[in-house]
């Protein structure tokens, strides 16, 4: 208990004190997550609804694989992207490894399939209630993606933040891909590790604690931008 | 007023759904204008003749003809489904959604959803959210939406089934105007008083099978046949 009391007392003394190195990494750590997020997005909805409403051969298979990748534990996939950019591997001509860059790479296979699974589920879902009626009016395929990811926008946005959740809480794969070089590669989550194994569980704890702030800050933000919940929305 | 000249035209029209027959073959001429009232029990194969018609049910065997071109069909056609479908949005986007789609200049969409808006009593819930409206706004909405296009040929599937006496009025109220106005309806109903008051011909059909066909006094005054007959005589017919 004592602890957890001294990692509140650190988390509030390091942002009343503006911690020039908690900043650092806070702002390491929301660069890297956000870039993911965006570039895993950008893949993962088209990806999703694309699913939901094309029909071929492999689609159950593919699905179930999309399904079971949301599970992939970050370490290997950390261990894969580290061997694909390291000086022998077939990337490593691009000296990625150990930079922020690396981090997003591990970030965006991490999360991708999580979003577009959630994707996928949503829009098969409208599809099912739009289907006859978007057929009917003779919608082009454009017409019926747009229409579904337009109605369907505050869920996509939950399954966004659930991929936000998983990156910025992640440690196994930034941890080898980006190595935990301090004013380099050093993130939150990483910090917190590195301060346990130091021994250091005050700090760890505050580091923890701004690192659940910055979450909810996030969602927060981005719920209130996007005005859910609200009497007349979704 | 019922012309002659057909406008849509089955030929041996068949559709299967897994080895089971749920509509035909049969043949049929409808004609170019009018209010035809599309009659039968439950899996008589109502909905699924609306639907061929509409374009939007594949044949498993025979022709449909439309007085169109193909590409055409279903831009100069309306479709009103049994179980309102609503798009997740306010009922001014509802309105607006079929318009938008046609590429129709913002101005003349904001024009035609306020009339329509207005027309079915809707103009002061326009920024409601259309999911939340009542079984009767909700119906009066997608018939609304469907309208707003001016289709050539609207179809409706038992538009009124659920709805109170007071909605099924507006709605009646609604089509007549439409038919009025030129717009041909071919309508799915059980109800026979509705199909009393509405139809300028009739389709009777009975297990996936055309029993009969004709001018609507003929069919309610001296139905073709047996199963026609005991149909109307308000006996359950399977």
């Amino acid at each position: 208990m004592n602890d957890i009391w001294a990692g509140l007392e650190a988390a509030f003394w390091l942002i009343v004190t503006l911690n020039t190195d908690l900043l650092e990494i806070t702002l390491r750590s929301l660069q890297v997550s956000l870039t993911a997020l965006v570039i895993a997005s950008l893949i993962a909805l088209p990806l999703g609804t694309w699913l939901a409403i094309r029909r071929f051969r492999y689609r159950r298979a593919t699905i179930a694989g999309l399904n079971a990748l949301m599970g992939l534990p970050p370490v290997v996939v950390g261990l894969i992207v580290y061997l694909l950019l390291s000086r022998s591997g077939p990337l490593g001509v691009l000296g990625l490894l150990f930079t922020p860059t690396a981090m997003i790479i591990a970030q965006v296979i991490i999360i991708t399939p999580l979003i577009a699974s959630i994707t996928h589920q949503a829009i098969r879902e409208l599809w099912a209630d739009y289907h006859d009626l978007l057929i009917s009016l003779n919608t082009t395929k454009k017409q019926r993606i747009m229409t579904l990811i337009w109605d369907a926008r505050r869920t996509l946005l939950t399954a966004s933040l659930a991929g936000f959740g998983r990156a910025i809480g992640e440690v196994g794969a930034i941890m080898i891909v980006g190595g935990n070089i301090d004013h380099a590669t050093r993130v939150l989550t990483t910090a917190i590790a590195l301060e346990t194994s130091k021994g250091d569980f005050a700090l760890a704890l505050g580091l923890g604690f701004v690192l659940i702030a910055l979450a909810l800050a996030v969602n927060f933000t981005i719920h209130a931008l996007s005005r859910t919940e609200r009497d007349s929305t979704w | 007023m019922v012309t002659l000249k057909a406008g849509l035209t089955l030929t041996a029209a068949l559709v299967k759904r897994r080895q089971k027959t749920i509509l035909g073959p049969i043949d049929l001429a409808l004609a170019a204008s009018g209010f035809t009232i599309v009659l039968g029990p439950n899996g008589a194969g109502k909905t699924t003749l609306l639907k061929v018609l509409h374009g939007i049910e594949r044949l498993s065997a025979g022709s449909v003809t439309w007085p169109i071109t193909e590409p055409l069909v279903r831009q100069q056609q309306a479709f009103v489904f049994q179980s309102p479908i609503m798009l997740r949005r306010s009922v001014w986007a509802n309105l607006a959604y079929p318009l938008q789609l046609l590429g129709r200049p913002r101005a003349e969409i904001a024009q035609k959803v306020d009339d329509w808006a207005g027309r079915i009593g809707l103009e002061t819930a326009l920024n409601r959210q259309a999911p939340r409206l009542s079984a009767g706004e909700k119906q009066k909405l997608t018939l609304a939406r469907a309208l707003i296009r001016q289709p050539q040929t609207l179809f409706l599937d038992e538009p009124c089934a659920n709805l109170d006496g007071r909605s099924t009025r507006e709605i009646e109220t609604l089509l007549r105007n439409a038919f009025d106005n030129g717009t041909r309806i071919i309508m799915a109903t059980h109800d026979l008083g509705q199909a009393r008051r509405l139809a300028t011909d009739v389709v009777f059909l009975l297990n996936g099978q055309l029993q009969d066909q004709g001018l609507a006094p003929r069919i309610f005054n001296a139905p073709g046949t047996p199963q026609s007959q005991a149909f109307f005589a308000g006996e359950i017919v399977e």
